[in-house]
This record gives C-alpha cells, sequence and structure tokens, in this order.
C-alpha cells in the first residue's frame, strides 16, 4: 500500500540529524504561523504562488537560492569540521560514514542544483526581459512552471531529512555504488527524482529565455547591440536546452535500474557503468559553463559600469562566449581521464580542455583592458569583480594543470581537483552572483544595500575562500583523497584545521551579508533609488523605476547603440515621454504553475518510495492540469491607457523633482570614452 | 506547414488571426521547435546508449532472433500514413473546414492507436518469451528507446483527441489553430523518430 515507506523511515540514528529535523519543522510551522498571525495567506496566494511576473519570479528564485546556501554552507560545515577534529586528534571525528558522505553529496548536489542555478536564473529573470526592452519573458506561465517545479525538487530534498535519508553517492552518483546492491535506501531516488524535476525546469527555462532574447529584443537592438549580460545568457540558454536532456536520459536509466530491475549500469546482465560516466559528463561539463557564464556576463556589466567606461572588445567577448559554449561541449572526458580508456583518446580531450581556457582567458583580458584608463569608483561590486579576475584566474590555471592527463592521474580525486573547482565556482559563480545581487538589489527593491556590511561580506568570502582552499591544494599534492570520512596521515591535519577556520570566516562573509541585508531593509527609507538608476547605468533596465512597473515600458524603447541607456542620455531622448499612452495587454496570474509542481513533487515522492498508486495518481493529476490549461483560451487582461498615464506621470514628477534632467543634461561633459571627455571628469554615476 | 491556403473561395478564411496564429515564426511555434530540439538529444541520448548496449545480451536473446520485421512494417506503415492523414488535416485547416479536419484527426488517431496496439503487442510478446527489458542490458535499452518514442506517441494521441474536442467545440479560432500547428510539428517529428529508430534497431538489429 505505501511501497517501500514504513515508520522505520521516521527513524533516525543520529543526534544532529534529528536535531536538523527539528530546526527544519519548526522554522516551517514558525513561518506559517506568522503568515496566518498577519493574515498574508490571501497575499501571497495572489502576489506570489500565482504570478507570472518575471520580476516576481526572479525574487522567489533568490529567495530560494539563500536557503539552500545555509544549507550547502552548513553541510560543508560539518564536513570541514568531521576533518578537522580528526586533525586535532579525535580519532574517529563525530559523524559515522554515511551521515558524513550525505553531507558531501548533500553539500554538492544543494550548492549545484538549488543555490547556483536557482540564483543565476532569478537574477536572468529580474535582468533580461528589462535589459532588452521587453515587458516579460516569451512565455509567462512557463516561468512560473519552471520556479515551482524546481521548488517542488527542493522539498524533495527538504523531506529526505526527515523521511528516509539523503543519498550517499556523491552529487554525480556513479554505479554501483548508487545502484541498488549497493545503495538500497531511498537516498538514491530522492537524489534522481531532485535533480529530474528540477532538470526539466532547467530545460524549460532554457527555451524560455532562449526565444526571448531571440524573439523579444526592442526594435533596433541588434545581437551585436545586445548587453553581455544578454549574450551569456543567450550562450547559457543554449547550453541548458541540449545539455539537460543528457541529463534526464541518464537519471531517467538509473532510476529504471533501481525501480525496475532494468540493466544499464548493473554490474552483470550486460550493464555497463562507463556509459553513466560518459552520459553524466556529456551533461556535466556544459553545466559548469551554465554556472559560471552568466557571472561572466555579470561581471561585464558591472565592469563597464563601475569604471564609466564601456566595455573593451565587445565583439571579442561575444565571440568568445560562443566559443566557449560550443567548446564545452568537446571536453567532458577530461572529468574521467583516470577510468581507462586509451592515451590518445585522453591526449585529445586534454588538448580540447587546454584550448578552452584561451577565449576564458580572452574574456580576462577585455575585463582588464575595460578597467585601464577607466574612470573606476571602488564601490562594492568593483570589490568582487578584482577579487574574481585574480582568484578565478589562479582556479583556471589549476584547470588547466588537471587538464594534462598523465597529471591528473596523480590528482583526480584528491582535494586537489576539489580546490579546483571551488576555485573557479566560488570567485567565478559564487561572487558574480553576490555582485549582481549587490548591483540589481534597487532595480528589485527602490533601495540600495548597505555598502559598508558588504564589503565585510566580500572581505570575509575572499579571505575565508583562500584560507579554506590553499590549504586543499597542498593536501592533494600531498596525495589526501576527495571525501575522506577519517584518515591516519597526521600531516595532513594541520592543514585541514587551517581549511576549517577558512570556512568559519567565509560563514563570517555570510553572516555579513544577511546582516547587510537586515540592516538596508532597516534604513530603506534613506537609500530610496528615486531614480531607478542609482549607479548611472548604461543598459534600459535603468531606464525603468525601481521596482519598474508591472508592465516595465509603457513604450517599448528604440535602441541605437550599445549600452542604449547611455546613449539615450547622450542624444536627449532618456526619460522620453509619449503623445499619449496605449493599454497595456499582461499575462494572467495563474495557480497552474504551483499545481502542476505540487504533483510532480507526489510523483517524486512516489517513484522514491514505490508507492506506484500514488505516483500514477500524480502523473495523471500534471497531465489534466496540463490539459485543462491547454483548453483554455486565455487573452490575458488589459492595463487601461489612464492608468499607465498615472503611473508613468507620477514617475515623471519623482523624476523631475530628483533633479536627473538637469544633470542628464551634463553627461556630454562627462560621458565616456566614446565622447572622447579627458579622463578626470566626473562620472556619470552621479546621476 | 504551409500558409497557402487551398479548397474553394467560400471554404477559405481570409481571417489574418488565423492564419498568423499558424505561421512557423510566430513565439509560440519558435519555442516549440527549440523543445524539439531538446527532444532531439533526448532520444540521441537513448539512441547511443542503445548503441552501446546492443550487443550486449548476456547470452540472452540477440536482435537478430528477437525482431519480426512484418510487424515492424505494419508500424511503420501505420505511423507514416498517419503523418500523410495528419497533413491532410492541416490542409483542411487552412481551408477552414472543419468537419474534414476532425475526420482527418479522427483517422490520423486510428493509425496511431494501431501504431501503439501493435508496438504494446510485441512488448507483451516479448516479455512473455522471456526477453523482457531485465533480461539483458541490450533489452533494457531497446525498450527505453522504443518505449519512450511510443510514450511520446501515446501524448501525441492524448492530443490529437483534446485537439478533436477543442475543433468541436470552438472551432478553428486562432488559439486552435494556433496549436495545430505545433501538433502538426510533434506529430511529424514523432514520424521521423520511428524512422532513425527502425532504421537504427530493427534492420540493423535483424542483419546482425
Amino acid at each position: 500500500m505505501l511501497g517501500k515507506l514504513s515508520l522505520d523511515a521516521f527513524m533516525h540514528d543520529s543526534l544532529i540529524i534529528i536535531f536538523a529535523n527539528v530546526i527544519m519543522i519548526g522554522s516551517g510551522l514558525a513561518l506559517a504561523a506568522a503568515i496566518t498571525y498577519y493574515g498574508k495567506w490571501g497575499y501571497l496566494y495572489r502576489e506570489w504562488l500565482t504570478t507570472v511576473d518575471h520580476k516576481k519570479i526572479g525574487i522567489m528564485y533568490i529567495i530560494f537560492a539563500f536557503i539552500w546556501l545555509l544549507r550547502g554552507l552548513i553541510d560543508a560545515s560539518m564536513v570541514r569540521a568531521q576533518q578537522a577534529a580528526i586533525g586535532a586528534g579525535a580519532e574517529e571525528g563525530f559523524l559515522h560514514a554515511s551521515h558524513f558522505a550525505e553531507l558531501f553529496t548533500g553539500h554538492g548536489t544543494m550548492m549545484i542544483f538549488f543555490m547556483a542555478m536557482p540564483f543565476l536564473i532569478g537574477l536572468m529573470n529580474i535582468v533580461i526581459p528589462t535589459q532588452i526592452g521587453a515587458r516579460d519573458v516569451a512565455f509567462p506561465f512557463l516561468n512560473s512552471l519552471s520556479f515551482w517545479l524546481t521548488a517542488a525538487a527542493g522539498g524533495l530534498v527538504m523531506i529526505s531529512l526527515l523521511i528516509g535519508q539523503f543519498s550517499t553517492a556523491g552529487w554525480t552518483g556513479y554505479p554501483p555504488y548508487s545502484a541498488l546492491p549497493y545503495s538500497p535506501s531511498a537516498g538514491v531516488d530522492y537524489w534522481i527524482w531532485a535533480l529530474q524535476i528540477s532538470g526539466i525546469s532547467t530545460t524549460l527555462t532554457g527555451v524560455n529565455f532562449l526565444v526571448t532574447i531571440m524573439k523579444k529584443r526592442a526594435p533596433g537592438m541588434t545581437l551585436m547591440r545586445m548587453p553581455m549580460f544578454i549574450w551569456t545568457s543567450l550562450c547559457t540558454n543554449i547550453l541548458m536546452v541540449l545539455s539537460f536532456p543528457a541529463l534526464t536520459v541518464v537519471l531517467a536509466l538509473l532510476a529504471l535500474d533501481r525501480s525496475f530491475g532494468f540493466h544499464f549500469f548493473t554490474g552483470d546482465m550486460g550493464g555497463d557503468q562507463m556509459m553513466y560516466i560518459n552520459m553524466f559528463w556529456i551533461w556535466g561539463h556544459p553545466e559548469v559553463y551554465i554556472l559560471v557564464l552568466p557571472a561572466f556576463g555579470i561581471f561585464s556589466e558591472i565592469t563597464a559600469t563601475y569604471c564609466n567606461k564601456r566595455l573593451f572588445g565587445y565583439t571579442s567577448m561575444v565571440w568568445a562566449t560562443m566559443a566557449i559554449a560550443f567548446l564545452s561541449f568537446t571536453v567532458w572526458v577530461h572529468h574521467f581521464f583516470t577510468m581507462g580508456q586509451d592515451s590518445t583518446r585522453n591526449a585529445a580531450f586534454g588538448i580540447a580542455t587546454m584550448i578552452i581556457a584561451i577565449p576564458t582567458g580572452v574574456k580576462i583580458y577585455d575585463w582588464m583592458w575595460t578597467m585601464f584608463r577607466g574612470r573606476i569608483e571602488f564601490k562594492l561590486p568593483m570589490l568582487w569583480l578584482i577579487g574574481f579576475l585574480i582568484t578565478f584566474t589562479m582556479g583556471g590555471m589549476s584547470g588547466v594543470l588537471l587538464a594534462i592527463p598523465g597529471a591528473d592521474f596523480k590528482m583526480h580525486n584528491s582535494l586537489f581537483l576539489v580546490a579546483h573547482f571551488h576555485n573557479v565556482l566560488v570567485p567565478g559563480t559564487m561572487f558574480g552572483l553576490m555582485a549582481g545581487f549587490y548591483y540589481w538589489f534597487p532595480k528589485s527593491f527602490g533601495f540600495t544595500l548597505n555598502e559598508k556590511w558588504g564589503r565585510h561580506s566580500f572581505w570575509g568570502w575572499l579571505i575565508g575562500f583562500y584560507v579554506a582552499f590553499v590549504p586543499l591544494y597542498m593536501l592533494g599534492i600531498m596525495g589526501m583523497p576527495r571525501r575522506m570520512v577519517t584518515y591516519d596521515n597526521p600531516a595532513w591535519g594541520p592543514w585541514l584545521i587551517v581549511a576549517a577556520i577558512g570556512l568559519l570566516i567565509v560563514l563570517y562573509g555570510v553572516f555579513a551579508m544577511f546582516m547587510q541585508i537586515y540592516v538596508s531593509i532597516r534604513d530603506r527609507d534613506q537609500n530610496r533609488d528615486v531614480t531607478g538608476d542609482p549607479w548611472g547605468g548604461r543598459t534600459l533596465e535603468w531606464a525603468t523605476s525601481s521596482p519598474p512597473p508591472e508592465y516595465n515600458f509603457a513604450v517599448i524603447p528604440t535602441v541605437a547603440d550599445r549600452d542604449p541607456f547611455l546613449d539615450m542620455k547622450i542624444r536627449g531622448t532618456a526619460y522620453e515621454r509619449p503623445e499619449k499612452y496605449e493599454d497595456i495587454h499582461m499575462p494572467n496570474s495563474t495557480p497552474d504553475g504551483v499545481i502542476i509542481a505540487g504533483f510532480a513533487f507526489i510523483f517524486g515522492f512516489g517513484f522514491v518510495w514505490s508507492i506506484w498508486w500514488l505516483a500514477a495518481l500524480a502523473a495523471l493529476g500534471m497531465v489534466v492540469t496540463v490539459i485543462v490549461r491547454g483548453c483554455r483560451d486565455d487573452h490575458g487582461f488589459h492595463i487601461p491607457a489612464e492608468e499607465v498615464k498615472r503611473i508613468e506621470d507620477a514617475r515623471y514628477e519623482q523624476l523631475k523633482a530628483s533633479g536627473v534632467f538637469e544633470r542628464i543634461k551634463h553627461i556630454k561633459d562627462f560621458g565616456d570614452d566614446r565622447t572622447g571627455v579627458p579622463a578626470n571628469k566626473m562620472s556619470n554615476a552621479n546621476l | 506547414m504551409s500558409t497557402e491556403t487551398v479548397g474553394y473561395e467560400s471554404d477559405i478564411k481570409h481571417d489574418d488571426e488565423i492564419s498568423r496564429a499558424s505561421r512557423a515564426d510566430t513565439e509560440v511555434n519558435f519555442g516549440f521547435w527549440i523543445y524539439l530540439m531538446s527532444d532531439v538529444i533526448l532520444f540521441s541520448m537513448l539512441f547511443v546508449a542503445y548503441l552501446d548496449l546492443s550487443w550486449r545480451t548476456a547470452g540472452g536473446p540477440t536482435s537478430s532472433e528477437l525482431f519480426e520485421l512484418p510487424l515492424v512494417f505494419a508500424e511503420t506503415m501505420a505511423l507514416l500514413i498517419s503523418s500523410l492523414t495528419f497533413g491532410l488535416a492541416m490542409v483542411a485547416m487552412h481551408a477552414g473546414n472543419r468537419q474534414r479536419v476532425m475526420m482527418w484527426l479522427g483517422v490520423t488517431f486510428g493509425l496511431g492507436l494501431c501504431f501503439i496496439s501493435m508496438e504494446l503487442y510485441e512488448f507483451n510478446h516479448l516479455v512473455a518469451e522471456g526477453a523482457g527489458p531485465q533480461r539483458s542490458a541490450f533489452l533494457s535499452a531497446f525498450f527505453a528507446l522504443v518505449g519512450t518514442h511510443g510514450l511520446h506517441v501515446t501524448a501525441g494521441l492524448i492530443w490529437i483527441a483534446v485537439m478533436i474536442g477543442q475543433i468541436a467545440t470552438k472551432g478553428l479560432n486562432a488559439h486552435v489553430v494556433s496549436r495545430m500547428a505545433r501538433l502538426s510539428l510533434f506529430w511529424h517529428f514523432l514520424d521521423l523518430v520511428w524512422i532513425a529508430v527502425f532504421s537504427t534497431v530493427y534492420l540493423a538489429g535483424v542483419m546482425q
């Protein structure tokens, strides 16, 4: 009746896990109580659960990402604490092996699928439509569905803490360990379905943003006039569409093996475990470029804005981005040089891996050349940028070292590898996200974030990163493998203690970030973004108010050049008002996204515990909802022209009161290098 | 996917909204094409798995022992002709002839149902012979690839049924016409995948 589910699943032998469950359930109940107390269920349903507005969906993605950042860091802290404790003399540490394995599996899975991807997609949601001068993404409902599917997948991982356990097979889930004989519990199944559901969500997001970018750009915004964030997002979404189906297949095959006794990856009856590894990494390598390319785009935007200079080498940046995206499909074997294929194959992929470093290098140089002779404002995003430039380059170089198959035979699956990929993911993706969060926060919420706490956060992350991961490079060279619950080499202990201290410094940085948010909300009235353009922006999103009206633009702008908003300021056409306003057509809110995702959660849960009737019913529920939706001819609704005029007139008054029109008149005095102005003039950031 | 209208003047709907709704370059259709490309990758991975595992028969039955070409030929004809009949449905749609659209969709549905029935019969027969997906890696891959295609066809059949219902109740309005354009893409795409399937799996398998 309930498949493999029994009361045993609720029994946990680890006090830590019981404690974690208390916290999880307690926070959930507290949140529900608070919402009830303040009477906000209706508001939540109307404004957030059913919204198809990209601006709100983006905010939800980012809140979701912050929750998982905390969970992923907690898991990392326990791993570091365990290894440091052994270094300090506690022979077995305080975690038993299977809990330790759940922790490193959870850490990787959570950080990639539930922190980094949602954060990036959240930023893409907030920025892309306004940055291309559009009113929303191409498929607003699909956008809502994507978010809620990701939330459902996260829900599966959450519930695995309480009911059953999570996977112990690492975030990569290699068979035979992840196959039924070695992992008979529900853990790997939770992992499979969490990734499967969020993977489908990502594929849909890829389709959505690809069509949005290709079809909904404002008139005049040709491909070569798109901001770099749009270019990198375009390539990221192409990668999503082309690579995620591979993940869908490999997870499905593993699920068929585990749930129905198929033989894709079993040790007997013809199964081929090497095929899993190939299939997994054909997805897995493009995935890491999905993680990093948007961060590159964020840094491009930030560099140009805070250096008050247009991005150097735009064309080369575009080609480099496309080259990276293309080449990302040619290097996957470097994740398993040691698997047993011949050296010719390894050499080919080693060379391809080194080649992919070249366009990345082009981008690093382009950012540096943008800074050169720019009028740099050392605001927080510039700190993130410089931290990124130096630290990421180091990580890239360790990647090139690993790309040599012979060297990789020594370093594969050692802490050197772990240090390398954190060295590109943290300064690359994480710093990019932090910088983008600070940069675009005012656009979403109408007030700027506290700079001082932001700096604390930056230094915590930067110093903490080096203290946490340079020891791991050393340990890797000394021969320490990854994922070790216990070890007996006394030489390793001190380094692991240092690494744990590094993580504590990073945790201070995270604490500082939450302080930043708290202080900023507290002081928001002093830090209002009245004009919508707090940084002297160059791209179209800064032309809207902060936050933008529901429809983004009352009149779709016409673009004449790269950095279109700066161009409009220079020409004197910024903040132009039309003769008259038109009715604006908007899509309807709908609960269909939440409903389908709710069924997806139940489907996943049913599959995990082999409760087939439940899974079947949930699948039926999804199909029926889709069909019912597909039979509805939804025409959306219109915002009447008078309402638009009211909103726009109010904005115009606010702009006039802020004095921005006078300041813009002087833009020619302190424009950028296009206007040939000497470098010692004031920047347009004071607008 | 042609937008040229066929039929008599009295049948032709010169409704700009309708011909616009079914044009290949509308945003929704473009998005659907992108989804289809992701589906190509999905099937490619299943083909790769099949090719890798097709010789791993674990001492069990091989492809040359199992596949019956006459049945596969019948399935292929059913699906190919169903593509033709769907095309005729699209022609009728552009001519604005509701009844004829529903008729051809019904024929398409029937042929698709024949295909699925024959495939289910084949699967059942294999399982009864001890050649189910749990027998060997080769058979797992066979069932996964052919089965995934079959699941897609089943989804297409449900979609066709829903469209017949919509045309019956709403007529050929812009939304319905737009959805038909995407269903058309989907149905022909499945036909294309089947051609790849029977070449790679059945024809190559029988020649082994």
